[in-house]
């Protein structure tokens, strides 16, 4: 029975070095579990504050959530995401939707769109996209300030039809080489609009205690 | 093979057998992740470490380890310590983690690591290990730098951007422009730029080779220590 003494010895090792290696994973996993809550959330706090800064509100945004169903229309999201609540003296004085246009060159582009209660464009930044490198991922505030063209703007100015690149008779710049993924942003901007329009009630007439 | 000098294992990792242009191992990272610098390094810097913890551990413990169950243990060791520099880095660098995304666990698959776990640590006294480890990374992460650098000087006319995301605010004014077009070598940045670029480089390393050969009439070669695997460039000893 040497054979099974073998293969008991090596299914012993085995065990050991699962066991052995688990438990140093458990460990840096817990070690740096708070650590890595609070990255993330740092990170996702940079974002809003680049669309509300500091000194327009006086709640923490992160903290100040409320979730919008996947499947929402006008919003495009493909799963739960969270929206966000700025508050100034307890009032709610805008919202940061998300929003995802499914319309991008290649992929989804999911975004965040700051909506003030005037229903104006606070800002927008989108915050994941596979867009062409150098030519559609000048949506990306990194590398071109065109996402800042919507700053103020509102479905009023311009229109809906000017809601569109100016090849397709719209306000917005296209950029050379690339119609598909800023017509995208724009198009699901304006819904992002529609929707805080429609919803003007349920987001921004929040009592301080609901949230 | 135990015998290995120091001299000889610097040499092997960073030129002679290089991971990324002669062994051609890893490339599936080396190729995506090498669009900037900046991710380059980052890349470069978790697969040394990588590979200096499991060249160690697998050392460590040779002598206990049969051969039959070899291979699974070096897979759980590697898996083990790219999933603690996962966390790490998740934990200290997250926009850098963020940017590697899945680049970072794949670093399991990469071959360079069960590699030289398997060709040359479990055959090796540890401080040969370790250092084994370590010149493989190094030489890794120089042509990955390298390629990361022609990258993005061919397509962004700049070096050094956004290295902020690895060593903080500071960095910020590295960046280096140094020639500004309307339309960049786009091509570079995309993948097979990638391809271009690192076949170029290993063209480059040859040549040289080839030269340095010609030059030295051939002296009577040290055998190649390391490893065992079929190489795919370069000269066959």
């Amino acid at each position: 029975m040497k054979w099974l003494a073998s293969i008991g010895l090596s299914g012993f090792l085995l065990a050991l070095f699962a066991a052995v290696t688990s438990i140093a994973i458990g460990w840096t996993y817990l070690s740096t579990k708070s650590q890595i809550d609070l990255e993330v959330r740092r990170a996702e706090a940079r974002q809003l504050l680049e669309i509300f800064p500091a000194d327009t509100h006086d709640n923490e945004m992160v903290d100040d959530t409320f979730t919008i169903d996947a499947e929402t229309s006008l919003l495009g999201i493909r799963v739960a995401r969270q929206g966000y609540r700025v508050r100034l003296n307890d009032e709610v004085i805008g919202v940061i939707l998300p929003t995802t246009a499914r319309d991008g060159y290649s992929g989804d582009i999911r975004a965040l769109v700051g909506i003030r209660r005037d229903g104006t464009v606070a800002g927008i930044r989108v915050v994941a996209h596979r867009e062409t490198p150098g030519l559609g991922d000048k949506v990306d505030i990194r590398k071109s300030d065109w996402i800042t063209d919507f700053n103020q703007r509102s479905l009023d100015d311009p229109t809906p039809p000017g809601w569109n690149v100016k090849k397709d008779g719209g306000v917005f710049d296209q950029f050379t080489g690339a119609t598909v993924t800023p017509r995208a942003v724009i198009l699901a901007t304006r819904r992002a609009l529609e929707y805080a329009n429609l919803h003007t009630a349920s987001l921004f007439e929040t009592g301080a205690d609901s949230a | 093979m135990s015998s290995a000098s120091y001299s000889q294992l610097t040499l092997n990792g960073l030129w002679k057998n290089n991971a990324a242009l002669v062994q051609l191992l890893g490339l599936c990272p080396l190729l995506v992740v090498t669009a900037s610098t900046v991710n380059a390094l980052g890349l470069a810097a978790a697969t040394l470490f990588v590979l200096v913890v499991s060249n160690t551990t697998v050392s460590v413990i040779r002598s206990v380890v049969s051969d039959t169950i070899r291979l699974p243990v070096f897979v759980m060791i590697i898996a083990a310590a790219v999933t603690v520099t996962e966390l790490l880095m998740q934990a200290y660098s997250y926009e850098l983690y963020q940017i590697l995304g899945i680049f970072l666990p794949l670093i399991t698959t990469n071959c360079i690591i069960l590699g030289r776990a398997d060709a040359f640590a479990r055959k090796n006294p540890v401080p040969a290990a370790l250092y084994d480890g370590f010149i493989m990374g190094v030489g890794f992460g120089a042509a990955l730098l390298l390629l990361g650098a022609i990258r993005e000087l061919l397509g962004t006319g700049a070096l050094f951007a956004d290295m902020q995301l690895m060593f903080g605010e500071g960095a910020q004014h590295w960046r280096w422009d140094i020639f500004n077009v309307d339309y960049p070598f786009l091509v570079a940045i995309l993948p097979p730029g990638a391809f271009l670029v690192t076949g170029c480089l290993i063209a480059v390393k040859n040549s040289i080779d080839t030269t340095l050969e010609r030059r030295a009439k051939v002296q009577a070669e040290a055998p190649v220590t390391g490893s065992k695997r079929v190489r795919v460039t370069g000269k066959v000893s």
